[in-house]
């Protein structure tokens, strides 16, 4: 095959990568960086509790999308747990399950929440079945008549009627009827039950909403629940707090109906906070749902519409090949030895886990401990096999030692170390050992500087939010870089050290 | 100031490192010839076959119970060379230059009993030299008697020259001449001196130690340059048979010269280093070039070696 079987190879693989990419910009206006302007949310649930041994099932609503939020993003962690999603009722539910657990769990659950230019469309509402009338009897029954009465008296409609309920429960100091639903001090869980009561007494369809406001000051945000009464075909919504009309732009609803949020079965001690933080990053959620009504195909078949979890693996895969290409302009072209081919690519991904600095640090700390253990193994003359293994439980040993060590010295970025790849590890510990044998010091500690250097700029272009951005959005560049790299495979000029190498060569003979 | 030195390399017709692989050895070495050039048994048989000298084989060590056997094999020997068949670059070559009792010393005058030699041999086996990590076997040979015309300008180990072969046609060659740097090895990027080797006459020409122009051994201090070569025409028809004999289009031959027994045919490389440029302060491509252009290609092996003697001499 030829050189030019290569370039137009090559030329068809950029000009279907780079098309893709101008059309997902121009025409779906897919950001090109990240965290342009854009209202998103990050949502996380944690529910914590103590597990008692046996098999434990934990059920939680999770947010759905709305008219005006939209959930663009979810992910779960629950260690050891199954996870099911399903929808009951018209919520949507997780569920957790675990044959056997014991002690204290944690489970996550997180989501992307980006709000939506409000649609106008109103859909009709069907009219829910009558529920049963409320079991109130005596004087609970004629405070619930007397309070519905004068609310009644109080308004022109449903819609003013509601409020001015929700008002007289608010207030039992000086309503006794107020007082004897929902005792002396009132608050949003006690209003909510009454008002459900008083308005199934008034054969008035209602249900209450749980969710929280978005828009809170950060931090963690208190459940709230909401009241919807349905008449005329639709669902109005009122503050259970203040009584007003209408449901808020960042009302995020986790479900409809009394049901509490969530249920552990064989935990207690079960405690939960909602966490909500307002990010920068997106523009490309809205992008997807642009895309998605423009060119439902395209949307159809990307990553975007991959479960969340797996999203999150291909934000980093992708950028994989962004340091193997890096690695190939620095052998092919620079001309740096590196120790094993991909390994400052692999170097580079983990430090992506411990940051630069603490990488390098680290990185060197086990290669220096690993190789003095190495060249004590060496006066042992042992077989290879056996002696790789060695090493390898070695590293382990020595990774395991510093994140203890760190760890009492309150550096808790150096535990990350368990992050370091330990076979990689091994091998370069090896081959730097044979190379210090054979070709001396110099060369194997200029190996070893080169495949850190090499490693590091991996590290910073793989790592870099614009890179990882760029691929996960647009991954048809990983054919730009295809491109390339056959390219590079057919590259014939000199690489710059060989400048330095043949410098001899470039002056006129003396 | 990169893209004059690019273009002044360019000028001199330097080839590097991309351009070799891309242009020469992919091109021209097919990959299923490398098992033939990459394992120095294969090499050794196929040159016997062929007529050409080798160096004579005393025993090779394939599987690890073999080493227990392997001072039976070194019985009457004081003398001898372990290398490993799939070794790289001069890697793992040990020279045994006699005996104190019943312990080994080497060239370098370091003393190995035989458990140290046991143990070297098994991590032959294991892979340790060979090219990949692929398992190996240990060849044990006769240890060349150097010539004595590089006694003054070589340290313990054995000089060799190395000629690239292109296509049959020897095109550029050099000396390569141990120093204590190289530990007594040949190789170049081990330390050792190259010397380049006029392809028409046979006599050395600069000489590059360490990517450094020298005319001087740095150990013995004696000239290194305008020695004459001898055996010069048979070293190259040595070379240019080497092509025949594996059908590798580019290849670097090396070859010894013993005291006693003459050119002695050492092993083939695949991929030839490009120092061999620096040594002879001249560039491969404009002869590589050259030999590409021939339109009727001479066949015979005297033909080829008349041919580049023709056209190749030094300036």
């Amino acid at each position: 095959m030829g050189s030019r079987h290569v370039y137009v190879l090559s030329f068809l693989l950029t000009l279907l990568g780079a098309g893709l990419f101008i059309y997902k910009i121009v025409a779906l206006g897919f950001p090109i960086v990240p965290g342009e302007k854009s209202d998103l949310w990050d949502v996380e649930v944690r529910i914590s509790f103590v597990a008692r041994g046996g098999p434990v099932k934990v059920s939680m609503f999770i947010p759905r999308t709305s008219s005006r939020l939209a959930v663009v993003d979810e992910n779960f962690i629950s260690r050891g747990f199954g996870l099911t999603t399903t929808l009951v009722n018209g919520n949507r539910q997780a569920a957790w399950a675990i044959r056997k657990a014991s002690g204290a769990q944690a489970l996550y659950y997180r989501s992307s929440v980006q709000a939506l230019e409000p649609a106008e469309e109103e859909t009709v509402a069907k009219r829910p079945e009558s529920q049963p009338l409320p079991s109130l009897e005596g004087p609970y029954l004629a405070a619930a008549e007397t309070l519905l009465k004068s609310a009644r008296e109080q308004s022109a409609d449903l819609d003013t009627m509601v409020p001015q309920l929700i008002k007289h429960l608010w207030e039992p100091h000086n309503d006794s009827n107020a007082a004897l639903l929902t005792g002396p001090r009132p608050d949003r869980s006690r209003v909510a039950e009454a008002a459900l009561q008083l308005l199934a007494l008034a054969q008035v369809p209602a249900r209450l909403l749980q969710g929280v406001r978005l828009t809170l000051p950060s931090g963690e945000a208190p459940m709230l629940s909401w009241l919807q009464v349905y008449s005329e075909g639709r669902w109005s919504a009122f503050d259970l707090g203040t009584g007003e009309a209408g449901l808020p732009g960042d009302y995020l609803i986790f479900s409809i109906g009394p049901e509490p949020l969530f249920k552990v079965k064989g935990g207690n001690k079960v405690h939960y906070t909602i966490a909500v933080r307002r990010t920068e990053a997106g523009g490309l959620e809205a992008a997807a749902l642009r895309g998605r009504i423009v060119n439902p195909q395209l949307l159809e078949f990307s990553l975007l519409s991959l479960p969340m979890q797996t999203q999150s693996v291909y934000r980093v895969l992708l950028a994989v090949p962004v340091g193997a290409f890096l690695l190939v302009i620095m052998r092919n072209i620079v001309g740096i030895k590196t120790f094993g081919t991909f390994m400052p690519v692999l170097i580079g991904l983990a430090f992506r886990e411990t940051q630069l600095l603490w990488g390098l640090v680290l990185f060197c700390a086990v290669v220096t401990l690993g190789l003095s253990v190495r060249f004590y193994f060496e006066r042992l003359k042992l077989l290879l096999v056996p002696r790789l293994a060695a090493v390898l439980i070695v590293v382990v040993l020595l990774m395991a030692a510093l994140s203890i060590v760190s760890h009492h010295l309150g550096l808790d970025r150096a535990l990350s170390v368990a992050l370091f790849p330990m076979v990689i590890m091994t091998m370069t510990i090896e081959r730097m050992s044979i190379v210090w044998e054979e070709r001396g010091p110099a060369e194997a500690i200029q190996q070893g500087l080169g495949s850190l250097v090499v490693a590091a700029l991996a590290y910073l272009a793989m790592a870099a939010a614009y890179t990882e951005h760029l691929m996960f959005v647009f991954p048809e560049l990983l054919l730009v870089l295809l491109a390339g790299s056959l390219l590079l495979g057919k590259y014939t000029g000199y690489r710059l050290v060989e400048l330095r190498r043949f410098k001899a060569l470039a002056s006129p003979r003396p | 100031m990169i893209f004059g030195t690019v273009r002044r390399l360019r000028e001199a017709g330097v080839l590097g490192l991309n351009e070799r692989n891309n242009r020469y050895t992919l091109a021209y070495n097919p990959r299923y010839l490398y098992p033939l050039v990459d394992d120095k048994l294969r090499t050794k048989q196929l040159a016997l076959k062929a007529g050409l000298s080798v160096p004579e084989l005393y025993g090779v060590i394939e599987i690890e119970h073999q080493i227990k056997g392997i001072h039976e094999v070194l019985e009457g020997h004081r003398e001898f060379v372990i290398k490993p068949a799939q070794g790289s670059g001069g890697d793992g070559v040990l020279v045994v230059a006699g005996r104190a009792k019943h312990m080994y010393r080497l060239v370098s005058g370091v003393i190995m009993d035989r458990s140290q030699l046991a143990h070297y041999a098994s991590n032959i086996l294991s892979g340790l030299f060979s090219l990949g990590g692929h398992p190996d076997r240990a060849l044990i040979e006769y240890r060349v008697q150097f010539d004595p015309l590089f006694g003054a300008i070589s340290f313990q180990g054995v000089p060799d020259i190395r000629i690239v072969v292109f296509q049959g046609f020897p095109v550029m060659a050099m000396v390569r001449l141990p120093t204590r740097l190289s530990d007594g090895k040949a190789n170049l990027h081990q330390g050792a001196i190259g010397a380049g080797v006029d392809i028409a006459t046979g006599r050395t020409l600069t000489a590059v130690w360490r990517n450094e122009v020298v005319t001087e051994h740095p150990d013995t201090g004696n000239p290194v340059t305008g020695l004459q070569i001898p055996h010069w025409d048979r070293l190259l028809g040595i070379a240019a048979q080497a092509y025949d004999l594996t059908g590798m289009g580019y290849v670097g031959v090396d070859i010894v010269l013993d005291r006693d027994k003459g050119p002695l045919l050492l092993e083939l490389n695949a991929r030839p280093g490009l120092n061999i440029q620096i040594a002879n302060r001249a560039g491969l491509l404009p002869r590589l070039q050259l030999i590409e252009r021939i339109a009727a290609r001479p066949n015979t092996v005297e033909e080829r070696v008349a041919f580049a003697k023709d056209h190749l001499a030094a300036p």
